[in-house]
């Protein structure tokens, strides 16, 4: 029998075990983290059948859709997509087996557990490559996986990173945070530090599932996150690659803060351990990027910019002695003084958010409360950032969007000093 | 007459000789015993702190938001505050134990309650100190949880929160200490009832305006936001 080498076998149950020694090795592992995605999942998964018959249709591939414990049939409609039919209606042909294995990690959904079954799938079946899809990504093209995987197949990177055509007030805490504040950490112009749909090699994945830090519950939570980040620590080759529009999702106000758990908090985690790095990293460079680096949407939106702005106000008056333990005296002066400020002439300017942020980061990192409540406590500062992001960029064009978040980032990279003198004056 | 009370006194202080010469050895033992128990407190405190350093103690202790708790008493850092602690806890055993070796009348009885009352000091200490924590802890992920699905008062309902669970922390630290247990078990029954009658009463009658807010905001404003979903997408 083969013998087979995992960093953790038991994360994967027998019987997922037995399937993945069934299929053999692959060249391309598909991994689809799910939790209750029956409304969407059937047409992602007949597209990404789609886009392995059609661009990979010689290789050797496997879908593994690592399930959160779906109550909605998820995994059934996953293993039910006959290939059979996509062959007869879209008139492509494979010449292997394309396998589809479903897996449930466990009874509730965690980010960090589903990608790590994936890996560690990749990891048993020597993947060549390996890409994530997420299945919210209900604009999905074939193409997507060619776009995703081929740079990796050709060996010329390890990691590949999407870019999206989006609407320019989507995704605000990537545009006014994780972006600049990773490329200013980092020295690198990582569009979409958060990545859900990426594609990477087999070592690279097997380097991320060896690393210690599973058990951590931010790394857990902000996993994706946390690989972009160990990539660029590990000096991987990155490069992004350009998949078209991604859809304008609409959420609720509940859901920033585990939006903040997954992206702020493994960023600010990672600060620790990746301090050499950082600290000597100046400016930044672009990263290589197949097609356009970003574009921008511009149908008008609705947006309560009221209750952002009651929000932010009601959140410095309320939280002030959690403040206190978390921002200088200055900065919360500052604060304080805006959010006195009439909707119509409040501002957040970037110099004061780009102070707040760093010493969020030290506070977090120095622990001075617990961490997920410095997390919660930024929740009111960002929606004051994202109204003033809203209000500069309400009339603008494309160009006014990109140049003000250009803006945003050369402050956060000539911040820099400051994040330093504070952590190592507070170390 | 004069011999007589020559005699007497010389009587006298022979006796008060013998008794310091009976005296002064245990005294001598009691100093010596003090000392010792010095010696041993402070390589308590040393060992202590090296393994409280080890275990990374005070970063435990910060994660949970007990150094803030201690730094607004004006109290030193946990680690500390546990080595003093037992390094006077010890010495003062010494000191007992080399007491009771003075032989006074009525003392021994007093120092044996008292170590006997030690085990249940220690265990009412440490639920103060835990329950201190609980308290902070618990107000602050209720006052952030408050502001950021925009309730309204989020300073009061964490106040609200940390004064039940410091109440509440009370009565069980006199219950251990055996202090008026019943006269604590009824003062607590009495608060805590009356709190809770107090709330009910304020928030039903004197706040109605403020009930049928609160209840508004909570959940028509959740059946419009299914509807509109305006809020920004973050990521």
């Amino acid at each position: 029998m083969k013998k087979v080498r995992t960093a953790d076998d038991s994360i994967l149950t027998d019987e997922f075990l037995r399937q993945l020694i069934n299929v053999g090795e692959v060249d391309i592992l598909v991994g689809l983290p799910t939790h209750n995605n029956a409304k969407t999942i059937a047409p992602i998964v007949a597209t990404i059948q789609a886009g392995l018959l059609t661009y990979f249709p010689r290789d050797r591939a496997a879908i593994i859709n690592a399930d959160g414990g779906s109550q909605d049939g998820t995994p059934e409609l996953v293993l039910n997509a006959a290939i059979d039919d996509l062959r007869r209606r879209s008139n492509v042909s494979a010449l292997r087996t394309l396998h589809v294995i479903s897996t449930q990690y466990a009874s509730s959904p965690t980010r960090g557990d589903a990608l790590r079954s994936i890996l560690a799938a990749g990891e048993l079946l020597r993947a060549k490559a390996c890409v994530i899809v997420s299945p919210e990504s209900t604009q999905i093209k074939t193409d997507w996986l060619t776009k995703l995987l081929r740079p990796v197949y050709a060996s010329e990177f390890d990691l590949v990173l999407p870019t999206y055509s989006r609407h320019k007030f989507d995704g605000i805490l990537l545009t006014n945070l994780l972006y600049p504040m990773t490329r200013a950490l980092y020295g690198l112009r990582i569009r979409e530090p958060y990545a859900l749909d990426f594609a990477f090699s087999g070592p690279l994945g097997s380097q991320f599932l060896a690393q210690n830090a599973w058990q951590d519950e931010t790394a857990r939570a902000g996993s994706e996150t946390y690989f972009t980040l160990n990539s660029i620590a590990g000096h991987a080759r990155i490069c992004q690659s350009f998949l078209g529009t991604r859809e304008h999702v609409e959420r609720r106000s509940s859901d920033l803060i585990p939006a903040l758990r997954q992206t702020v908090g493994a960023l600010f985690s990672s600060l620790g351990p990746h301090m050499t790095l950082w600290s000597a990293a100046t400016g930044s460079q672009p990263v290589p990027t197949i097609g356009p680096e970003r574009e921008f949407t511009l149908e008008p939106l609705r947006v309560n910019r009221k209750r952002l702005r009651e929000m932010f106000s009601t959140g410095v008056a309320e939280l002030e002695s959690v403040f206190q333990t978390i921002l200088s005296t200055s900065t919360l002066e500052e604060l304080r003084r805006i959010a006195r400020l009439e909707e119509g002439v409040f501002r957040y300017p970037a110099e004061l958010w780009v102070k707040t942020i760093y010493e969020f980061a030290v506070a977090y990192h120095k622990a001075v409360i617990s961490r997920d409540h410095i997390l919660q406590a930024l929740a009111p500062l960002f929606r004051g950032r994202a109204l003033t992001f809203l209000v500069e960029n309400r009339n603008g064009p494309a160009e006014t969007v990109e140049n003000n978040i250009e803006a945003l980032c050369l402050e956060f990279e000539r911040g820099k000093p400051y994040l330093l003198e504070l952590w190592n004056g507070r170390e | 007459m004069r011999e007589m009370i020559v005699d007497e006194l010389t009587q006298a202080m022979h006796g008060i000789s013998r008794g310091f010469a009976h005296f002064l050895p245990r005294l001598i033992v009691l100093v010596i015993i003090g000392f010792v128990g010095w010696v041993v407190a402070y390589a308590l405190k040393l060992a202590l702190r090296s393994i409280l350093r080890l275990l990374k103690f005070d970063k435990l202790l910060e994660n949970a938001g007990a150094s803030q708790l201690l730094s607004k008493a004006g109290l030193p850092s946990a680690t500390e505050v546990l080595i003093q602690f037992a390094f006077g806890v010890a010495w003062l055993g010494f000191i007992l134990l080399g007491v009771s070796v003075l032989g006074v009348f009525g003392l021994q009885e007093q120092i044996g309650r008292f170590f006997l009352f030690l085990p249940r000091l220690f265990v009412a200490l440490f639920i103060l100190f835990v329950g201190l924590l609980a308290a902070s802890f618990f107000s602050r992920a209720a006052l952030l949880a408050a502001v950021n699905s925009n309730l309204p008062s989020p300073r009061l309902l964490g106040i609200a929160i940390r004064s039940i669970i410091i109440v509440f922390v009370l009565s069980m630290v006199f219950e251990e200490l055996g202090v008026a247990d019943e006269t604590m078990l009824l003062a607590f029954g009495i608060a805590f009832g009356g709190l809770m009658l107090g709330l009910a009463l304020a928030f039903g009658i004197g706040g109605q305006d403020l009930a049928r807010q609160f209840l508004e905001k909570r959940f028509v404003r959740e059946k419009e936001d299914e509807g509109r979903k305006d809020e920004l997408s973050p990521l």
